[in-house]
């Protein structure tokens, strides 16, 4: 597994370049070119499986979910920032991809930490030590539980018309 | 009741007696905005589209600005989808290419009214603050679900009270004002919170207050608003909007803010963000000389008539420095329209402009304007991030539309203070 490091404020355009938004929308089209401006390795050798260990607002810029669908298309575990935009934050919801709030875990990271998530119980490890990160409401688990925003919102179409 | 305007509002839509920062509410918004990137989601809820239909087709405003005119034949293709779409569900609100800018049609055309919630699947949907609607960007999955079910959650935010005091000097306008905020309080300095902007607010035209509320996103802003005043009002009447068809939603003097901060208008001065980021705030007196190739006036953060109007007053009878490639991107029509007949379109093409079609154009680098490596390009839009314009190895520095036309002239980053003089 690797983790990728990175600072502050990576935004939508270092994550996924604005001039293939309009040609670019299914993950097979994306992966190529997520985060090529900021590090041009990053497409070429990310596994399913790693891990982004970012600073502060992560995420922010445009609502274009490429970022997103491409992220959790390679298979990015999850992301570990100090806070993240809220817009990619609502989108990481919305397609299911992981993101922890975890200030303490980022100033804790350093190269080579093995870093490990315990999802349940709500706690990330960094070398030796333990942080905990809050757990999400329950209005908001509803959607990560069925999937996704688009699953959750086929539950909900269901429902109502069996009622 | 004391609180803020966030939260009486999503109090109002939540159907709470009272709300507090942190609770969750579901809301049905009155408008759901959405552009070009309707297209890739319209496909994906087909089947749920055609098994339970959309929620109301008087939700969706679609307009299609981002890539317009068609750059290629995908554009051409997602645009005659949407196209499609529209016609199959027998949708109202929809904007064809050259009607403008998104956020402009929603503003001009009334679908943002003071007291209403609006989403869409564009960051810059916190503009519509500037008339008093609670207004925040999503993505395009959930404006897919938005018109599904037409409703959503919505966490209450916390609020910052921005208060503004004492007079704009001369040559500072308000993008002068909400680059100096971005840059005092950072780039996620207003994360998930909702920003206030109170005090001597009846200087600022509704242009001017659509400037600063388009840049609360750049401070991480979930929404940013003006309180509704007699300018509000006047431009309502303006555009045709009888006062009986909306309700303002005022925040309660005693409201609780998470952050309160004063800026004393008239020590501001003009300021440029410096690349790559929008907090990386300077006044223009430090970055001065700076060579330019390109300068862009319009988007949807100052491409309306009044920002034509001074880009005019400077450049009237004057040609722009020859190294210089001028864009002019009117926000609509409309603009265009009104921007033409007042003769500001004709000094600013004298001069050396060149007119696009009313729409996104160089803004997100998709087409139309993008940059090589080495260049800079000083522009009025919102966002300086590296390769935004299309090119990584390019620069772009943000500014207002008085010290654009000023450098344009000088083909470099130019004080207006002394440039002008």
């Amino acid at each position: 597994m690797t983790i990728w490091k990175y600072g502050d404020n990576v935004n939508t355009d270092m994550l996924f370049p604005g001039k293939y938004t309009y040609t670019c929308s299914t993950p097979d089209e994306i992966k190529p070119h997520l985060l090529e401006d900021l590090d041009p390795l990053f497409a070429k050798n990310v596994r399913e499986g790693d891990l982004i260990i970012a600073g502060k607002n992560f995420g922010c810029g445009s609502s274009r979910e490429q970022p997103v669908l491409g992220l959790k298309a390679v298979g990015i575990a999850a992301v570990i920032a100090e806070s993240f935009a809220r817009i990619f934050y609502r989108s990481s919801i919305n397609q299911g991809l992981l993101l922890i709030e975890c200030p303490e875990a980022v100033k804790a990271y350093k190269k080579g930490d093995p870093v490990s998530l315990d999802v349940a119980n709500g706690t990330v490890t960094v070398g030796s030590d333990t942080f905990s990160f809050p757990k999400l409401p329950k209005e908001i688990l509803a959607i990560c539980d069925a999937g996704g925003l688009l699953p959750y919102t086929r539950l909900r179409l269901q429902q109502k018309k069996k009622r | 009741m004391n609180m803020t305007f966030a939260e009486k509002i999503l109090a109002r839509y939540g159907g709470e007696k009272h709300v507090q920062p942190g609770q969750i509410v579901t809301v049905q918004p009155d408008h759901l905005l959405m552009h070009d990137n309707a297209a890739p989601i319209i496909s994906k809820i087909q089947p749920e589209l055609k098994q339970y239909g959309i929620f109301s087709k008087k939700l969706p405003v679609i307009v299609l600005d981002h890539v317009i005119p068609a750059a290629a034949e995908k554009n051409a293709a997602q645009h005659k989808q949407i196209r499609e779409f529209v016609k199959t569900y027998n949708m109202p609100y929809f904007f064809d290419v050259g009607y403008g800018v998104c956020h402009q049609i929603i503003i001009e055309k009334g679908f943002a009214l003071p007291g209403m919630l609006l989403l869409g699947s564009d960051s810059h949907t916190c503009s519509y603050g500037a008339v008093g609607a609670f207004s925040s960007g999503i993505d395009r999955t959930e404006a897919a679900a938005l018109l599904l079910t037409g409703e959503t959650w919505l966490k209450v935010p916390q609020s910052i009270k921005i208060t503004l005091q004492k007079k704009l000097p001369r040559f500072v306008t308000a993008k002068d004002v909400i680059l100096t905020i971005i840059g005092d309080v950072s780039a996620s300095g207003a994360d998930y919170c909702s920003v206030e902007f109170h005090g001597a607010i009846a200087q600022f035209s509704v242009d001017e207050r659509f400037t600063m509320a388009n840049m609360g996103v750049e401070m991480g802003a979930k929404n940013a608003m003006f309180p509704v005043d007699e300018v509000t009002q006047q431009y309502l009447r303006s555009i045709g909007v009888a006062k009986t068809k909306f309700k303002p939603v005022h925040p309660d003097p005693d409201a609780t803010y998470h952050k309160e901060v004063t800026y004393d208008l008239s020590q501001l001065e003009p300021v440029v963000a410096v690349p790559h980021s929008v907090d990386n705030v300077k006044p223009v007196s430090e970055v001065e000389g700076i060579e330019i190739q390109q300068c862009l006036l319009g988007t949807c953060t100052n491409g309306r008539v009044s920002d034509f109007q001074v880009a005019a007053k400077i450049l009237k009878g004057k040609k722009i420095h020859p190294n210089v490639r001028f864009l002019l991107l009117p926000a609509s029509r409309a603009v265009y329209l009104e921007a033409e007949q007042k003769g500001y379109l004709k000094a600013l093409v004298e001069a050396g402009g060149t007119m696009l079609p009313p729409g996104c154009g160089p803004c997100l680098g998709a087409h139309q304007g993008a940059l090589a490596p080495g260049e800079r390009c000083l522009s009025t839009s919102n966002r300086n991030f590296k390769g935004r314009m299309g090119c990584k190895d390019a620069e772009i520095y943000l500014a207002s539309p008085v010290t654009v036309a000023v450098s344009a002239l000088h083909g470099r980053i130019t004080d207006p203070r002394r440039g002008m003089n």
